[in-house]
Parts: structure tokens; C-alpha cells; sequence
């Protein structure tokens, strides 16, 4: 009985495991602070949407999805989108931040740019800009480069439109000919230190 | 883009009075969703004064009770200045209704409004742009934001308001206004509401008696801008 024999094999997979698509590189960690999740949660991000059913912006960004809640401080060192309810602290000074429009966030907010489409309680401070999307609410002092408010949005608050410093043009080099030869050198000119 | 004039008219509606404001997803507001908005450019005299007297500083404080639009807020902070935003006929929906003002007498409701839209310290604003706003409040809440403005400003610092000059008005139109230059609004229609009371210059003297002074603007449209001195 051949029949019985293909029965015995184990089933095979439909696609050979190389055909699997590789999972995206080691994103890295919100963290967030243990000490006052309801009801406990993952430290690392969690999406409760359909990976098919993401928004664009949430694209290559950490979830946390509108299923949940998330109570603490969040540091993100990689684009934040939030569709689920948030109290406490958001800090993604280097990243991008956006409550999407299921979102809810009551907290202080500071990121290099923040897209409100949901809602924010809370000052927001983005060091490039903030748009406030039509149907968005925003309620708190904004301090930033640049604003975008769309008609239908809702704000209340006030203002502050931060112009950012002007970055220090390294001064090209130069010719060692020109060098004037006499000149006393003070350790450490030109090579500013950083602190850390 | 419409003119002006032919804008208010339309809002009167000859078809009998508009219905009141729809209601949106995020509280009252004057326009269904999916109705076209109906825009007009305008100049206004009272405006053109109310900037004569901070366009040459920075750094002022300036409150806007109309809402938040990007051409308000970009005009304003490109002067130097900082922008408050309150939203104050959506704050007053959201209070007392939209048609009823039966409560705008009621102290109770009176304080819990203040609180919601006029909540600053004392003479903490070098400027306030009304706008229409005050039209629409009866007379004991009328009074008692205009105390609350006469608080929350400097002295010498200036407001700028609008109220309709036509008494015989039953619906007046409300608009959000956008700042094009000193001198020049884009007066965007956001449906219309009954005023709680009709004003005349003297009225108006009187309302603001406790201010240095107030200046009127009588425009063609039948709109009265002024500009009032702390």
C-alpha cells in the first residue's frame, strides 16, 4: 500500500524555509519603565494590528497598537508610532513620533518631529517640527522649529517657535604653508572636547 | 473666492434661518464635514492697527480666541511673538450648547467656563485677537469674560474684536479669520449663530468702560472692527 507509506512521511513544509522572509534586523528596545504597567506588560513593543492593515507612517517604526496601554516612560531610539492609549513620558529626541488616530496620549512629549493624527494631553517639544493633522486634538504648550496645522485640527495651547542654532562649520584646514610658524598652540584649540 | 459682502449675504440664508451649527468628531463646529468652505479676502482697518502697535517688537505674548489656523500661528510667531490658541466659540458649544443660553446666566457655569477657556494669569497677554467671538455670549457671561480679558491683559496692550452692526440681523454668520498681511484677512465661513445680543457704539463704550479707550472701524459689510486699549 504506497498510499499508507506517503501517509507515514512528515508533512512537508508548503515553502522551504530560505523562502521565509528574514526577520527585520534586531529593532532597537523601547525601553520602558517597569514600575507602573496596568495591567504588565512586554517591555518591547507591541502591535496589535494586522501587519497587513499598518499605516504607512507605522511602517519601519516601533507599534504600540491601539489594543494597548502602556502607563511609564518610553525612550525610543528608533520612530515611535502610537495608536493605543499612553500616560507618562515619550522621549524619541532623534526619531520621528506619531499618534495615530486611534491614539491617545496624555504625557509630555519631546521627539524631532511629531505627527498628531489621535490625541495629545500634554506639552510636546519637537526639535524639527509638529504637524497637527485635520480631526487631531492637541492640548499643551508646543515648543518647536516648525508647525503644521491642518484645518479641522483642534489645539489649545500656546507656541514657542524655537529656531535651531545654526550647527558650527568646521573651519577647512589650513595650507600648511600658510601656517604662521611662531604661533603659540594652546592644548587642546580647535579639537572641541566632548563631555559625556 | 468670493467677495465678502456676497458671502454674508449668502449666509443670511433666503431660505429661511440657517440651522444651527452640525456637530463634528471633535465637538461643535459650524460646518458640516463634507460642505465646501466658503472663503472671502477682506482688508480690515481694525487689524492694520492692531499690528501698527506690535509689528515693530518681538517676543510679545499674544492670545488668539478664534482657533488655531497655520496662517494665524505661522504670521504671528514669524513676528517674533508667542501664540496662545483657545478655540473659544468651540469651548462655548461645548459648555452651554449651541443654541440654548438659558446658562450662560448661571455663575456656576459662567466660572467653569473662565476656567476652560480664559484660564491665565493676570496681565500675562501684550495682545488679544477676539475676533467675533463676544457676539454670541448673553449678557452676564459677556461681562464676566470681558472682566476676565481686562485681567489676563497688560495695560497698553490692545484687543481687536468684531461685532455685527446690523440690529435687525436674527442669524449672523461666524467665521474663522486668517491673517494674509497686516492690513488683509481671509474670512473663512463657518456657518451662523444667533447672537445673544445685537450691539451699537455705545453699547460697546459701555461693555469695555473699564479700558484707556476704544477705536472703531466701520466697514462696508456692516461688521464693526475695534480696537480696544488696556
Amino acid at each position: 500500500m504506497w498510499n499508507k507509506k506517503r501517509e507515514e512521511e512528515p508533512p512537508k513544509p508548503l515553502a522551504p524555509p530560505a523562502a521565509r522572509p528574514a526577520p527585520p534586523p534586531a529593532a532597537a528596545p523601547v525601553p520602558v519603565a517597569p514600575t507602573s504597567f496596568e495591567p504588565k506588560k512586554e517591555a518591547t513593543p507591541v502591535s496589535s494590528m494586522p501587519v497587513g492593515r499598518i499605516e504607512p507612517e507605522a511602517r519601519g517604526s516601533a507599534t504600540i497598537g491601539k489594543a494597548v496601554k502602556v502607563v511609564g516612560q518610553i525612550y525610543s531610539r528608533e520612530d515611535l508610532f502610537v495608536d493605543g492609549d499612553l500616560e507618562g513620558t515619550v522621549e524619541a529626541m532623534e526619531h520621528k513620533l506619531t499618534i495615530g488616530p486611534n491614539g491617545t496620549v496624555h504625557a509630555g512629549v519631546k521627539a524631532r518631529e511629531v505627527v498628531v493624527l489621535g490625541t495629545i494631553q500634554g506639552d510636546v517639544e519637537a526639535t524639527d517640527k509638529i504637524e497637527i493633522r485635520k480631526d487631531a486634538k492637541l492640548v499643551g504648550n508646543i515648543k518647536t522649529a516648525r508647525i503644521i496645522i491642518e484645518d479641522g485640527a483642534y489645539f489649545k495651547g500656546s507656541i514657542d517657535i524655537v529656531k535651531p542654532e545654526p550647527k558650527a562649520q568646521p573651519k577647512p584646514a589650513a595650507p600648511a604653508a600658510s601656517a604662521p610658524a611662531a604661533q603659540p598652540v594652546h592644548a587642546g584649540a580647535g579639537t572641541p572636547e566632548v563631555k559625556r | 473666492m468670493v467677495s465678502f459682502k456676497n458671502l454674508l449675504r449668502g449666509s443670511r440664508g433666503q431660505n429661511g434661518p440657517p440651522s444651527g451649527p452640525g456637530k463634528s468628531s471633535s465637538g461643535v463646529r459650524g460646518r458640516a464635514q463634507n460642505e465646501p468652505e466658503t472663503v472671502a479676502a477682506r482688508q480690515s482697518r481694525g487689524l492694520e492697527e492692531f499690528f501698527a502697535h506690535i509689528r515693530d517688537l518681538s517676543g510679545l505674548t499674544i492670545l488668539d480666541l478664534g482657533g488655531a489656523t497655520q496662517q494665524n500661528v505661522s504670521f504671528i510667531t514669524n513676528l517674533g511673538h508667542k501664540l496662545y490658541s483657545e478655540d473659544f466659540l468651540q469651548i462655548l458649544s461645548e459648555t452651554f450648547g449651541v443654541k440654548d443660553t438659558v446658562d450662560q446666566s448661571n455663575p456656576g457655569q459662567i466660572e467653569y467656563f473662565l476656567r476652560q477657556a480664559l484660564d491665565y494669569p493676570q496681565g500675562h497677554f501684550d495682545g488679544v485677537l477676539i475676533w467675533d467671538s463676544l457676539e454670541y455670549l448673553a449678557p452676564a457671561l459677556l461681562n464676566a469674560v470681558v472682566e476676565r480679558l481686562n485681567k489676563i491683559v497688560k495695560p497698553k496692550s490692545y484687543m481687536l474684536a468684531f461685532f455685527h452692526s446690523d440690529d435687525k440681523l436674527e442669524t449672523v454668520p461666524y467665521y474663522t479669520f486668517r491673517i494674509q498681511e497686516v492690513n488683509t484677512l481671509q474670512v473663512a465661513s463657518r456657518g451662523a449663530r444667533r447672537p445673544a445680543q445685537l450691539f451699537n457704539n455705545r453699547s460697546l463704550e459701555k461693555l469695555f468702560g473699564k479700558f484707556e479707550s476704544v477705536k472703531f472701524f466701520l466697514t462696508r459689510e456692516r461688521l464693526r472692527e475695534i480696537i480696544i486699549k488696556a
